[in-house]
């Protein structure tokens, strides 16, 4: 059985209908969420549901905000405006029943540097909860996953980037979360851990059922990982559906040209008229 | 209800982060021991000539005190370390009551500047410092611990109001240096003029060079009760200061 659901950017613009292909409840719903920092709008009035199970994925360029979108998602900002509901749970008045509820890897890293991998490990035990009876086994099962098993007791300093990335991916799957964020999962990392990692992550989606929200600006990893993509640009989101759907109705080709039509501009040209303008900024600074 | 596994863990974080960082540990006697030696020495025939007594004797308590003023604020502001590198995300996002975090830092940083404190105890005793009553040192680990739990939570308190390391000079010129040099550490507030004997009296610091001068030279100014009264009310004030502000920390 088909059913819908909508995601809408703001007020003026027109709702988009998707199609969804299960029937499973929504396990995040936003409506009309907006934050602002000092007269900036970082996100402008967004909605959209995510179901149980899925992999969705916010595709868009720097500085869209994606970032702050998950920040509120998981209870690290107030939103300015707008309505949450993760878990059935509101970040805002239910805040350890919507912690409980996921698992987050953040864009940088949040390791601690001076303990072990495995020191990392139980401190988020501690912090989550797992009984004392798993957590040894449920560690030791991460860790095998991850490949870090035999470095475990090695300082997180002495870690690669890679490595890094595949403990915060390990660690915060630790307490079976329903709900797993990522933002930028695979940033930065070459092209055989990336396909490590994700494909980590699609079997934890397919053996748990777990629901995987995560953001990118990169095409293919969105195109190949998600099964529902949100255009987000500006704050606003420009379009949500399957990468067949985007195509349709855009009636292109390629994500990429899907992406182009929707957006107006080319996402790797933003990504690097980004990377420019942090350049110049560091010049400017140097005085140069 | 307070899960104390989560307070234990956060405590013992830290606990571990002193340990390993051997270059901490020692960098941190270094002040202290400058203190002792240059003051101690240099000055030490100058003030038994006004005072009638051993200077040294005089500066271990205030050294000790500085050694866990210093180490206490830092460890507070640590708080900025993780929010800087991350590690903040990871508690502010876990199932748990700030408080607990909170607590957890705060017990973790007192308990590493009392470690310290009683290393540069060790070190007074190494130049001939020797207290009158061994057997009232428990009494001195009680008071050198209430210094090392206010000076903790005012660091993480500040801490939680800053967002990057930009303010840090701010902190060691306008707060720690005049907290330990007008405390008395260095100086008999006794013989000093009215103006620094009061503005002394609202530094809590002052209170507990007082303290462990009364517990381990036997000295009389302010009063051991009053000593501990100050301490332990600071204390409690500004680790619910702390806490509040800990939980208005956005990452």
């Amino acid at each position: 059985m088909s059913h819908s659901s909508t995601a809408t950017s703001s007020d003026d613009q027109a709702s988009i209908t998707v199609t969804l292909e299960n029937n499973r409840p929504s396990i995040i719903q936003v409506k009309n969420l907006t934050k602002k920092f000092n007269g900036f709008t970082a996100v402008d009035n967004i909605s959209f549901k995510v179901k149980k199970g899925e992999i969705f994925a916010f595709l868009g360029p720097n500085g869209a905000g994606k970032t702050t979108t998950i920040k509120m998602l998981t209870t690290l900002l107030r939103p300015t405006k707008g309505e949450i509901a993760i878990n059935s749970f509101d970040p805002a008045t239910q805040q350890d029943q919507v912690r409980q509820s996921f698992g987050i890897v953040f864009q940088d890293s949040s390791l601690d540097d001076e303990l072990t991998a495995l020191e990392n490990m139980r401190f988020h035990a501690v912090l989550y909860q797992v009984p004392k009876e798993e957590r040894k086994k449920r560690i030791k099962q991460l860790l095998d996953i991850v490949d870090l098993w035999a470095r475990k007791d090695s300082l997180v300093k002495t870690y690669s980037g890679g490595m890094r990335r595949r403990l915060e991916i390990a660690r915060a799957l630790l307490h079976h979360p329903q709900i797993f964020f990522m933002d930028e999962p695979t940033l930065g990392l070459d092209p055989q851990t990336r396909n490590r990692i994700w494909q980590h992550i699609h079997e934890l989606n397919e053996k748990y059922q777990t629901t995987i929200f995560f953001t990118t600006h990169y095409l293919e990893e969105a195109e190949k990982m998600a099964d529902y993509i949100a255009i987000i640009d500006h704050g606003k989101i420009a379009d949500v559906g399957t990468v067949k759907e985007l195509k349709k109705k855009t009636k292109t080709d390629s994500l990429e040209a899907a992406y182009l039509q929707i957006t107006g501009k080319d996402i790797r040209e933003e990504t690097v008229s980004n990377l420019e303008k942090m350049r110049m900024r560091v010049k400017k600074r140097r005085g140069r | 209800m307070i899960k104390i596994q989560v307070i234990y863990i956060m405590w013992l974080r830290q606990i571990k982060r002193y340990w390993r960082s051997k270059s901490r540990i020692i960098g941190s006697i270094g002040q202290p021991l400058l203190f002792l030696v240059s003051l101690g020495f240099g000055m030490g025939s100058m003030y038994s000539k006004t005072q009638g007594g051993n200077y040294i004797n005089f500066l271990a308590p205030g050294v000790m005190s500085q050694a866990i003023l210093f180490m206490a604020i830092f460890s507070g502001v640590e708080l900025i370390w993780d929010r800087q590198f991350g590690f903040l995300k990871e508690t502010l996002a876990a199932p748990v009551s700030r408080l607990e975090i909170v607590l957890g830092r705060v017990l973790g940083g007192a308990t590493i500047s009392l470690f310290q404190g009683l290393i540069v105890f060790s070190l007074t005793l190494l130049l001939g410092f020797r207290p009158v009553s061994w057997l009232m040192m428990p009494v001195a680990l009680v008071l050198m611990f209430l210094i090392a739990l206010l000076y903790s939570a005012l660091g993480t308190g500040i801490a939680s109001l800053m967002k990057d390391f930009h303010g840090f000079q701010l902190i060691m010129n306008f707060l720690v240096m005049p907290t330990y040099f007008l405390s008395g550490a260095l100086f008999p507030l006794a013989d000093s003029p009215q103006v620094l004997q009061m503005i002394s009296r609202v530094n809590p610091l002052t209170y507990g060079v007082d303290g462990l001068r009364e517990i381990m030279l036997g000295s009389h100014y302010l009063g051991l009760g009053l000593d501990f009264l100050v301490l332990g009310v600071v204390a409690s004030v500004l680790l619910v200061i702390s806490s509040y502000l800990f939980t208005k920390i956005e990452a």
